[in-house]
């Protein structure tokens, strides 16, 4: 088959060979375990060297609604998502005839066999699984069985895609770490699939899986466990959090890795503090108080947390208190669609908090993006001792991702300006006084001291009211207007220190890509199917605001920029739009949301159609 | 008094308790809260606490401005409305050895805080929290809050229709391990109280009715100088004795008082008046409450202590040095560990 992308492909042509290059949907009942079968098939796939990617779209739900796991082979490596099945797996009778109309042509369903069928398309080859069947001939509990039927259909497919049965092994392996009763009795039953395929299903579709080599030296993460992680190597010394989908991994994979990375060896105690708060209020509360102590604080939450957080985000900023927020964004406005991926909370985050307030934002694009954002923001918010917000979404957090081995932080710790005893016994001897608000270097940070600090000057009160530069109370008009010229040059000065663009460009290029977050996946699918179109793409990712400069002088090469970014009003382009206003007609909104990850061939015909092709 | 103060006006430490001010006050001459910050400065002078030991928290109010004007030498926040305790449970885990003292007014409390107040108990965090209770909004121009009266009557807000909130009755509820309550009026049991809180090791809950002179002191009304003076029923004597300090111990007569250890050692005296009154029983605190709201009398004393609580910081095995002296090498783990957890990511 030619080597093109999923999206692209001709597959009229039923008798050819595909391998490696489609997608497999699951099609499950929320609470049924399908999870571990679905990602014990990703891991298998992985591990025979097969790019992959998968995705769940889950809704906000325990137990009882349709929910779907999407597998995307791609010999090429593209890991964003894609509109169509090639295979479905259904097991759920509910939404079976709305699958059946998303397979391709030539495309294949699996099906539980005690499901009753709908009109079947005669373009298709349809497989009957007889889970209950194979169930009842194991030994496996009644109230069990539920979560088993799920490893029946990674046993039928398997033989029939031609899955790798050890690994598979290895990936329960790795599942149930290394408890063999629960590897045995799972890899029993994919067993007992597999031989019945053998023996009772005729091979006629056209989906082969066959062993690669593009996976070696590459791992699988999710976003949040990388945020997690990233922190957790940035130092993280507390994390107050409430439960909120779908930031909730992130915090609870702080809870997985913290003990590992974060014992002293010799005491056998700990250098951090997690505390589950009583709700949003209070979990920004106690990082912003654990900030303001010292401590390399943050908080992960969604976009209604985040709104929960404003105030005390304003504060912070205010007060000049370090402190990081993750927003693992999803659909909004007010609850929204919970368990559904967005970038809709940008500008919320850029203009949150009453008064005049700034925030500096980060946003990773990629799991390699969220743990070097995880350590860096605390650098970023100890030197500039303000707030740092990172904007990651629910298909970046949530999702496994293929992706380079996470590195090690390669630079120092950057904790910012402050002073110890000796610090501000120095500071005084030499400019003969110390303030909390005084920026005595001139580049706009001045230095703090914190609590627990013994020497008698050290100490200084805090507040959110008008202040002058040794934090006394202040309503000085002229006092209130140098502090907030200070606070705004300070954040002016961020631009070309924090994480810039990436820019990539391909020759010829008229026109010109620009986006932010995990958009990066349908993008970089999407600029190859433009240029086989013969229309190549320059392209750049915002990662941090303040914007860059950079970001101006890339704009001003091109005449058509298209802003591509999961929201319905082109938040990133009402940014882009105030801070260079003189660009703003080169800007092209080119946003949509419906809750799913954006794909290629949305942004491939948007951009077609935009340029009148 | 039971405090080393030496013959220069010098404290344990070598300190005047000059050392223990902050700035002058800016709150209505007369205020209950501003003899509430004179009690905090000589509870600390007297008990000779280093300044740089306390940590300040208040809200947002007339009671939340006060910590500018007790413990200069002391680190401060003035946070946001009804959200103190978060701030102070966040920002002590940078070293725990340090005492908070929380300022919060009824309407920072019982009202926008409710929530963070009721988590603070069950958390039991240590540090000493005092409510400068008036039952009105002093900054926004005298509002009820949620303690004020039911049925009280006030110029421009008229009647009001609820019930009030018992600060010490939900601080009971919430498992808080050290709940009094005083009136400002009486300086003495104030500054008791207030070194029996510095003293325990988890929260101390000080409910202070503390009359507002300039919108809410009617004769007749209980967060009133007059009605608090006049309705004010102590439950004992109290006397706070540093652990430092064996002597005065000896002055008591055993028979009438009963001791309490504290924490640290030190040891709370209560002599009993009219009632055999155990302030370990919390049914028994909440019974003699709930009589003292229908004999109409303002109870004041230490009404439950819990001499053996485990604190928030006690849950959590933190390593000896403060968290915020920690270095670099210290919080990020070693180059040699992320293969390993490369090798986790599958």
């Amino acid at each position: 088959m030619s080597p093109t992308t999923g999206e692209g492909m001709d597959r009229n042509m039923a008798d050819e060979k595909v391998v490696n290059d489609f997608s497999i949907t699951f099609s499950t009942v929320n609470g049924s375990g399908s999870q571990t079968a679905n990602t014990t098939l990703l891991r298998a796939l992985f591990k025979m060297g097969i790019p992959v990617s998968g995705k769940n779209i889950f809704p906000s739900n325990i137990k009882g609604l349709p929910t779907w796991y999407t597998l995307r082979l791609s010999r090429e490596g593209w890991l964003g998502r894609v509109e169509q099945d090639d295979i479905v797996v259904a097991m759920n009778a509910s939404s079976i005839a709305k699958e059946i109309e998303y397979i391709v042509p030539g495309g294949v369903l699996f099906y539980a066999d005690d499901i009753p069928l709908p009109e079947i398309r005669d373009d298709i080859t349809c497989y009957p699984m007889p889970i209950r069947k194979l169930i009842k001939d194991t030994d496996v509990a009644p109230r069990m069985r539920d979560y088993v039927a799920n490893m029946v259909y990674v046993g039928v497919i398997a033989q029939v895609l031609g899955i790798d049965l050890e690994k598979i092994r290895l990936a329960l392996d790795f599942h149930f770490k290394g408890k063999e009763k629960a590897i045995q009795g799972n890899m029993d039953i994919i067993q007992t699939a597999f031989d019945w395929a053998i023996n009772n299903l005729t091979k006629t579709d056209r989906y082969y899986v066959e062993p690669m080599n593009a996976t070696q030296g590459y791992i699988m993460a999710d976003g949040n466990t990388s945020s997690a992680l990233g922190s957790i190597y940035g130092g993280v010394q507390f994390l107050a959090w409430y439960p909120i989908t779908p930031a909730s991994s992130l915090p609870e994979a702080m809870h997985e890795y913290l003990p590992m990375l974060r014992k002293d060896k010799e005491s056998g105690k700990y250098t951090y503090a997690v505390v589950q708060a009583e709700d949003e209020l209070a979990a920004i509360g106690m990082s912003v108080g654990a900030g303001w102590a010292g401590l390399r604080s943050m908080t992960a939450t969604s976009g209604p947390g985040l709104s929960l957080m404003s105030e005390y985000l304003g504060l912070a900023y205010f007060a000049e208190v370090p402190v990081v927020v993750w927003d693992v964004q999803r659909v909004g406005p007010s609850t929204g669609l919970p368990t559904r991926t967005a970038q809709g909370d940008l500008t919320q985050a850029y203009f949150h908090s009453h008064g005049d307030s700034q925030f500096i934002l980060l946003i990773p694009g990629t799991v390699n993006e969220c743990f070097e954002f995880g350590w860096r923001s605390f650098d970023i918010a100890e030197h500039f001792q303000t707030p740092v917000i990172i904007m990651s979404d629910l298909d970046l957090g949530m999702n496994q991702w293929m992706s380079e081995p996470f590195e090690y932080p390669e630079e120092p710790m950057d904790r910012g300006k402050i002073l110890w005893e000796t610090g501000l016994d120095e500071m005084i001897q030499k400019h003969g006084k110390w303030g909390r608000y005084w920026d005595v270097d001139g580049d706009f940070i001045p230095y703090r001291t914190v609590i627990g600090n013994r020497h008698p000057a050290a100490a200084y009160f805090t507040r959110g009211t008008g202040h002058d530069d040794f934090a006394n109370y202040s309503e000085d008009g002229v006092e209130w207007e140098n502090l907030l010229d200070r606070l705004d040059k300070k954040y002016e000065s961020a631009r070309e220190q924090l994480p810039v663009p990436v820019i990539e460009k391909m020759e010829d290029s008229k026109i010109a890509i620009l986006s932010m977050g995990s958009a990066e996946f349908a993008i970089q699918e999407a600029r190859k199917l433009l240029k086989d179109q013969g229309v190549p793409t320059d392209y750049l990712r915002v990662r941090s605001i303040p914007f860059s400069n950079k970001i101006r002088e890339f704009i001003e090469e091109y005449d058509r920029v298209y802003v591509v970014e999961l929201n319905r009003d082109g938040q990133l382009k009402q940014l882009l739009t105030i801070d260079m206003p003189d660009l703003a007609l080169r800007l092209k909104k080119l946003s949509h949301l419906d809750g799913l990850p954006l794909t290629a061939k949305w942004i491939k015909e948007s951009i077609l159609m935009a340029e009148g092709k | 008094m039971a405090d080393q103060i030496g013959e220069k006006g010098v404290n344990a430490l070598g300190l005047l308790r000059s050392d223990y001010k902050g700035l002058p006050s800016t709150l209505c001459q007369g205020c209950g809260h501003n003899s509430i910050s004179a009690q905090i400065i000589s509870a600390c002078y007297e008990l000779g606490i280093s300044p740089e030991r306390i940590v300040k928290f208040s809200g947002i109010g007339c009671s939340s401005k006060s910590p500018t004007y007790f413990l200069g030498r002391s680190f401060g926040f003035n946070g946001l409305h009804g959200r103190m305790p978060s701030l102070a449970e966040g920002a002590l885990f940078g070293d725990i050895r340090l005492k908070g003292i929380g300022v919060s007014g009824d309407g920072d409390t019982a009202s926008i805080g409710m929530g963070q107040f009721k988590h603070l108990a069950r958390r039991n965090m240590p540090m000493v929290y005092i409510v400068e209770n008036n039952g009105v909004y002093g900054l926004t121009k005298g509002q009820f809050s949620a303690t004020a009266e039911k049925d009280l009557e006030l110029k421009k807000q008229g009647r009001n229709l609820y019930t009030p909130v018992d600060i010490c009755m939900e601080a009971l509820i919430g498992n808080a391990s050290f709940v009094a309550r005083s009136f400002a009026g009486d300086p003495k049991q104030v500054k008791e109280l207030i070194k029996a809180s510095l003293a325990h090791n988890g929260l101390a809950v000080l409910d202070i009715i503390s009359p507002c002179v300039t919108f809410h002191n009617l004769e007749m009304y209980m967060h009133s100088y007059t009605w608090g003076k006049q309705h004010e029923v102590p439950l004992h004597d109290l006397s706070y004795v540093p652990s430092e300090d064996e002597i005065m111990v000896e002055d008591f007569d055993k028979g009438s008082s009963r001791e309490i250890e504290l924490h640290d050692g030190s040891r709370i005296l209560l002599k009993k008046l009219a009632e055999d009154y155990d302030p370990t029983n919390r049914w028994e605190a909440l019974r003699m409450l709930e009589e003292a709201e229908r004999k109409n009398q303002l109870i004041t004393g230490l009404i439950y202590f819990n001499p053996k609580p485990m604190n928030f910081f006690n849950m959590f095995k933190l390593v000896d040095k403060p968290l915020n002296r920690l270095n670099s090498e210290e919080i990020r783990p070693p180059r040699e560990s992320i293969q390993k957890v490369n090798e986790l990511m599958f």
